[in-house]
């Protein structure tokens, strides 16, 4: 810096450095990412082609492509069924959460923060003890169940524990909170003014609504279902503390597998069935829900 | 459309809408009341009789005492490397301009679209085949791990909005890029890395899938709950849970109080109003400090 010649050289390498900045910021996070996420799915992807068990000493790589037809064979209900009660879950959640979100969004007024405090609430109290405080609202002593007995609602032996419905409710409840928060930053985000205009040019509430609102709305809408349909078709708490033994789905296999049975390459060729069945999901809907929703976000950046 | 029944369906979105609150924050409502529960069998399902008991003891069942103590370090201890980690990340993602953003964006979303279970059971193959013993360090390494997404997408979400101009007055009225930092950037920064703090150490403690797979034989707060849940639940872990519960919502109000005063300090700069520029601080304050 002092000596002229010295600015000259520091300046390409100035440049250089500069250049390099990012590279330095990104690269223990996502080298972190790799090691314990990349890997970690390479390794699984190895175990579930491996033969072998633990009685005949261990397991041995053997491209045992018959894995993946065993495991899909013998538990292909369990995952009929993990997507059926997690597209269930989505549905009834979006059904809740457009609304609610609608409701904070534009009604919320001074309540804004408060509301969108007790959406997310739930997040703040341990994911187990909530859905256990679901087996106790859904016991078969509990109010509800005798209420709905009165009322001639549910059968006098009748139950709600253990059935599809309170499993559904369950994943319904405890994803909730991903479905409403980007619901309501999308509306959140909306220029009233273009609402007004369409009203102003003689369109019905409802009209607006349908015509204007909603489309715009979209983004939130694809994210929020991605986010409660994902992390529902993998669940397994659920299952276990509101269902009974039909009630099984994927996630308590992969569990059971894994920790209990320790058939490692069979849970393997699950947990990877799951995910790839999950990805061309999320792409078709994707597709089809058209790809700006997702990138809305770096549409933004970019402008 | 007639006033009366415009004023219905107003009503009806305003009542929908409670109804949906109320059904988010009734689990919680059980969970607290039932921490005052006086259960004669082993299992807390239904009101027996009220006592303080187990608030009084809610610190003295040593299983349960430890199972805790254990979440609170493990979640500590993985907060504090994936903020940093992933602050980092959300600061080379807003602030540079690099080859190679699209893929570093993509290995940053696809740990938060794949099922915990799917998670677990990756690092769970890993470290067996490494014949790794499992404990606290592979606790620590998957907690870190899916903590990392969460405080780039809160980070990053709050840099957007983040006024350069600010940090380039100070540097005008002749400021060094450290006091710059220390002055500007760091106190505008602070909400923004508090939230995504926060949110990592609610993920950590809350965690029970990837720490099943992971854990060997260590307990966990919720894997104690888990394994008690079949004998049945000591009361105290209610009392926990709301004391959890009550702690994180004590530490999300000081985040909003953060991010209001970063605010302020950010509209010391007069506004203009025709000229609408990126990151006045006209933006609306970001959705909830927990973020997603």
């Amino acid at each position: 810096m002092t000596s002229p010649k010295g600015r000259d050289r520091s300046a390409p390498r100035g440049a250089l450095r500069r250049r390099a900045i990012p590279y330095f910021l990104l690269g223990p996070g996502l080298i972190w990412l790799l090691l314990f996420f990349v890997v970690p799915l390479y390794f699984m992807g190895r175990l579930s082609l491996e033969s072998g068990s633990l009685e005949t000493g261990g397991f041995e790589f053997t491209w045992e492509w018959s894995n993946y037809g065993h495991a899909l064979g013998d538990y292909q209900d369990r995952f009929v069924r993990s997507f059926f009660f997690a597209g269930s879950a989505t549905v009834i959640a979006l059904l809740i959460a457009y609304p609610l979100a609608y409701a904070i969004a534009f009604r919320g007024g001074r309540w804004k923060n408060a509301l969108l405090f007790a959406v997310v609430a739930p997040f703040f109290t341990t994911y187990l003890i909530r859905t256990l405080a679901w087996q106790t609202i859904l016991s078969d002593d509990s109010p509800v169940v005798s209420t709905m007995q009165t009322l001639g609602l549910l059968g006098d032996g009748g139950r709600l524990l253990a059935t599809d419905g309170a499993v559904i409710a369950g994943l319904t409840y405890n994803f909730l909170p991903f479905m409403v928060l980007p619901i309501y930053a999308s509306l959140e985000r909306i220029d009233v003014r273009l609402i007004e205009a369409a009203r102003d040019l003689y369109s019905s509430a409802r009209t607006a609504f349908w015509r204007v609102t909603l489309p715009l709305s979209a983004p939130g809408v694809v994210a929020g279902t991605l986010l409660t349909f994902i992390p529902a078709s993998g669940d397994y708490i659920n299952a276990e503390f509101l269902g009974g033994t039909n009630q099984a789905m994927i996630g308590n296999v992969i569990q059971s597998l894994y920790l209990n049975l320790r058939d490692f390459p069979s849970a393997a060729a699950l947990s990877f069935t799951l995910m790839a069945v999950i990805l061309i999901a999320v792409f078709i809907y994707i597709r089809f829900a058209g790809s700006e929703a997702l990138m809305g976000e770096e549409a933004e950046k970019a402008k | 459309m007639s006033r009366a029944w415009r004023a219905v369906r107003e009503r009806a979105l305003n009542v929908y809408a409670a109804l949906a609150i109320a059904y988010l924050l009734l689990p919680i409502a059980v969970i607290a009341v039932f921490s005052f529960n006086d259960p004669e069998g082993k299992f807390n399902f239904t009101w027996q009789g009220f006592t303080l008991e187990h608030w009084t003891n809610a610190f003295s069942l040593p299983p349960l005492n430890d199972a805790f103590f254990l979440s609170l370090e493990l979640a500590a201890a993985s907060t504090l490397v994936a903020t940093i980690l992933g602050t980092l990340i959300a600061m080379a993602l807003v602030r540079y301009q690099f080859f190679g953003r699209r893929p570093a964006n993509f290995l940053i979303v696809v740990p938060m679209a794949t099922p915990e279970v799917v998670i677990g059971a990756a690092l769970l193959s890993m470290f067996l085949i490494y014949g790794l013993e499992l404990g606290f360090a592979t606790l620590f390494i998957a907690h870190v791990m899916f903590s990392i997404s969460f405080v780039v997408v809160v980070v990053r979400s709050r840099l957007i909005g983040f006024d350069r101009a600010l940090e380039e007055a100070a540097r005008d009225l002749g400021a060094t890029p450290l006091t710059t930092f220390r002055t500007v950037t760091l106190p505008l920064l602070t909400p923004a890395v508090l939230g995504a703090s926060l949110l990592a150490f609610a993920l950590s403690i809350d965690d029970f899938v990837i720490s099943n797979f992971n854990a060997g034989e260590s307990v966990t707060f919720p894997l104690f709950i888990y394994g008690a849940a079949q004998r049945g639940i000591p009361v105290e872990a209610y009392s926990i849970a709301t004391i959890l519960f009550l702690v994180t919502v004590v530490a999300m109000a000081f985040t909003v109080w953060q991010q209001r005063r970063a605010q302020q300090m950010a509209s010391i700069r007069p506004e203009q109003e025709d000229e609408p520029y990126a990151g006045t601080p006209a933006m609306p304050p970001a959705p909830g400090a927990a973020g997603g």
